[in-house]
């Protein structure tokens, strides 16, 4: 469903390059939860614009659903960090769910449908009439998610979304995460810096090394596919898996290959 | 009971309003009433005088003949500003490279105090309406323009990016994105440039025209008519003050969700 | 807190909406060198223009002389010591004005903006009296003054107090409430407070102020030399009007635009260098 294949991404500055992503290659199937962490500074950001086609790889290619992607490709719908920023102020939750929908020529009806539908599942269908500035930070967090989801994509790409949320909140929206991918059958491509949070929204966490950045590691995450904050994260294995994406971690920031590449 | 209570309350709040409203407004005109006719002074007129003056200088055919053709001259300058100053504004401010190449002359221009094109435009276009347009134009747009220009710059990168991401472009794009996320400073050029429009048509008309409200106003001065002078200026005063609250009015409107967030970023 | 940048300035009649600019993204696509390059380009396209249009009959020189006229004309005007005089009233003019103005609003704002009584009570007058343009008192500076300096300062003195005086109002009603309570627990009195606590929180909206009334004050001293005929640029201007004198009309007009560059260029430095602070505490906000 997502192919990234040697993706390098090559910044000319005045007098220097600088080499943010060196190779990356790997691949996410249909309908596939993976979340992809590495220490800050990674390289994470501008891995996830080349995806979805707001830079253009120096060399490699991004496919999605066998496409080339050259620009912002129709079937991704991207949840930014910054949600305060990604939000349109002066249009209402609905205005900013309903938007993207409108540029697709939807008829009238179904973007209602989607509209309802997508608040409906952020658990923010009171909230349809208010404006983003007058809800806190989770709830606007989710009305961006309501758009993604609304705009019906087949992939959908997340970065950081939960780094500037309570820690509280930051639980909730986890698992909004995983009963939407549930519901929607979504491929999902999660980026963090948290690895706790990786693993248990994961079914797959993909290592990054430092920059100039390859794929450090990829941990199959064997956990059950029903998680919820107590069980998983207290569980035997949630432990394990934590601590062997950690030590990944800590050897990309030492700068050394991969202890055990790809296989659990 | 508890309603009786309650209208008392109510009125005492209102008479409270009231006096914060009107008691100074109203202290300062008794002290000019009292100056004015205790002074000596040939130029000082009582305000009972002015207001009686403005009845009878105002309310007659110049109204029509002197007033609302110049309010209407300065209106239609300064919507010809408004569009002109966005229309280029946004096409600036989308380009870096042009807007690094017009920026030093835009930035002259903007420095000229605009007063002194009348003599300018007199000389070029001739003392005519299109003239007096012209003249408003020229000295509204540049706050307009440099405003839109910084605004449509700052639109937020996040914002532009999400617009990317799920395809929203063409009209939609501009009316959504841009024109929306430079509407605070679009307004805050339109505000600055309503002050120089009113400026500029007060004496665009005092200086060389034989009709309108500056020029009425001179000649009331020149002819030592110091009533009737007084009551133009109050005349003026009442304009601005009324524009000005029109356009608040708007600014209200247009820009309810800046208030907003403002208000939302305070609170945090 | 809210930084007052560039000309968002938006004092408002009636509500409570101090100047802010907002947080710039990231800074323009090209690097410094390049981006002056451009500017200069620009400049230099714009006057090869203004050469160009009169010398091919495209616009006819009566009306624009070219460039090369216009500024040796101004080239020759400022080896006349006439000329300078004229831009020392100008200036004289500006800078008093603007001086008076300024104590008189920052000392009224401060006192009114710390008094919430005086506050309440003279809202609705400074409602009223600040959008009477002040071209309006033309007539009686006429009279009162005659072509006199005086006549200029009344003028600029309207025009820039109220926009200092609001924004000063603005600026002491934006004192963080916390900062406010922190100064009063620590036991400091009144005009400690206002000297530790009001007044660096105010600083930037006074700056503003400044900057918005400065230019205001400019336009307002060329428009009482040009109307009422008090010495000055303005005048000169009008002068060579009368007498047909296109190219020095042009010229004057150019120095005219020369000194608002300044002033605009000197405000500006001087908000940066007081405010150095704090644009470096926006910055971690911005982050």
């Amino acid at each position: 469903m997502l192919d990234v294949n040697g993706v390098q991404k090559i910044y000319r500055g005045k007098d220097r390059e600088v080499e943010a992503v060196r190779d990356l290659t790997f691949r996410l199937e249909e309908g596939e939860l993976a979340c992809l962490v590495g220490p800050s500074g990674c390289g994470k950001t501008t891995l996830l614009k080349c995806i979805a086609g707001l830079l253009k790889p120096t060399s490699g290619s991004v496919e999605v659903a066998g496409k080339a992607v050259t620009g912002p490709p129709r079937d991704m719908s991207v949840v930014f960090q910054e949600y305060g920023r990604s939000l349109f102020s002066w249009l209402t939750v609905q205005g900013n769910v309903e938007l993207p929908l409108k540029e697709k020529k939807l008829s009238k009806e179904r973007r209602r449908t989607l509209v309802t539908e997508a608040l409906e599942a952020v658990g923010l269908a009171d909230s349809a009439r208010s404006y983003p500035w007058q809800l806190s930070g989770g709830m606007q967090q989710r009305v961006a998610i309501a758009r993604a989801i609304a705009y019906e994509p087949r992939v959908l790409l997340m970065d950081e979304p939960f780094a500037a949320v309570d820690a509280q909140t930051r639980a909730d929206l986890e698992d909004l995460i995983r009963g939407l991918w549930q519901r929607f059958s979504m491929t999902v491509l999660f980026i963090t810096h948290d690895i706790d949070e990786a693993v248990y929204l994961g079914q797959r966490v993909l290592v990054l090394s430092s920059s100039p950045t390859v794929v450090q590691d990829d941990v199959a995450v064997d956990l059950p596919a029903e998680r919820d904050q107590l069980t998983t994260r207290s569980d035997q294995r949630f432990t394990e898996l934590r601590a062997r994406v950690y030590s990944e971690i800590q050897n990309a920031k030492n700068g050394q290959a991969a202890s055990a590449p790809a296989a659990t | 009971m508890t309603l009786v209570i309650r209208t008392v309350r109510i009125t005492r709040r209102g008479a409270v309003r009231l006096t914060q409203l009107f008691l100074l407004p109203v202290l300062l005109i008794l002290l000019w009433w009292w100056y004015s006719s205790a002074s000596a002074s040939y130029y000082m007129t009582t305000p009972g005088e002015i207001a009686a003056t403005f009845v009878e200088v105002w309310f007659s055919e110049r109204f029509f003949v002197d007033v609302l053709p110049s309010v209407g001259l300065l209106l239609t300058g300064y919507a010809l500003a408004a569009v002109l100053g966005t229309t280029l504004g946004v096409v600036l401010g989308l380009s870096s490279r042009m807007r690094a190449t017009a920026e030093p002359v835009l930035e002259f221009f903007r420095a000229i105090p605009p007063p002194v094109l009348v003599p300018l435009l007199m000389l070029l276009v001739g003392v005519n309406t299109p003239m007096k347009v012209a003249l408003i134009v020229s000295g509204c747009i540049w706050p307009i323009l440099l405003n839109t220009i910084e605004g449509v710059r700052s639109v937020d990168p996040v914002l532009a990016d999400t617009c990317r991401c799920y395809g929203v472009r063409g009209r939609r794009w501009l009316t959504t994105l841009v024109l929306r996320s430079a509407s605070p400073q679009i307004m805050a050029g339109l505000r600055q440039a309503l002050a120089i429009a009113i400026i500029l048509m007060v004496i665009s008309e005092m200086f060389a025209t034989t009709s309108g409200l500056g020029f009425s106003i001179v000649q009331f001065q020149r002819s030592f008519a110091i009533p009737e002078m007084w009551s133009g200026i109050v005349l003026l005063g009442l304009i601005g003050v009324t524009l000005s609250t029109l356009f608040v009015q708007v600014e209200r409107r247009v820009l309810r969700w800046y208030d907003g967030v403002r208000a939302a970023a305070r609170d945090e | 807190m809210t930084t007052p940048t560039t000309d968002t300035a938006r004092p408002t009649t009636g509500s409570q909406r101090p100047a802010e600019g907002r947080v710039r993204g990231p800074g323009a696509a090209f690097p410094f060198g390049s981006n002056a390059l451009l500017g200069i380009a620009g400049s230099a396209c714009f006057l090869l223009l203004w050469e160009i249009a009169p010398r091919t009959g495209a616009v006819s020189a009566t009306y624009l002389p070219p460039a090369s006229e216009v500024l040796t004309t101004l080239g020759e005007r400022l080896l006349v010591a006439g000329f300078w005089v004229a831009v020392g009233d100008t200036l004289a003019g500006w800078g008093l004005g603007l001086a008076i103005a300024f104590t008189a609003a920052v000392t009224l704002g401060f006192v009114v903006g710390s008094v919430p009584a005086l506050r309440t009570f003279t809202a609705s007058t400074v409602e009223f009296l600040r959008p009477i343009p002040s071209v309006a008192l033309i007539p009686l500076a006429i009279l009162l003054y005659g072509t006199d300096i005086r006549s200029t300062l009344l003028l600029v003195v309207y025009a820039s107090f109220w926009q200092i005086y609001i924004q000063v109002l603005y600026g002491v009603a934006d004192v963080d409430p916390v900062a406010d309570q922190t100064a009063r627990s620590y036991g400091l009195g009144r005009l400690a407070r206002i000297r530790y606590v009001v007044w660096p929180s105010a600083l930037p909206y006074v700056l503003t102020g400044v900057r918005l009334g400065a230019a205001v004050a400019l336009i307002l001293a060329v428009t009482a030399q040009l109307t009422i005929g008090s010495p000055g640029l303005g005048q000169e201007i009008a002068v060579a009007q009368s007498g047909g004198a296109t190219a020095l009309v042009y010229a004057l007009i150019v120095a005219t635009g020369a000194i608002g560059v300044l002033v605009n260029v000197g405000v500006r430095a001087l908000e940066r260098r007081v405010l150095h602070w704090h644009t470096s505490v926006r910055g971690e906000i911005a982050a």
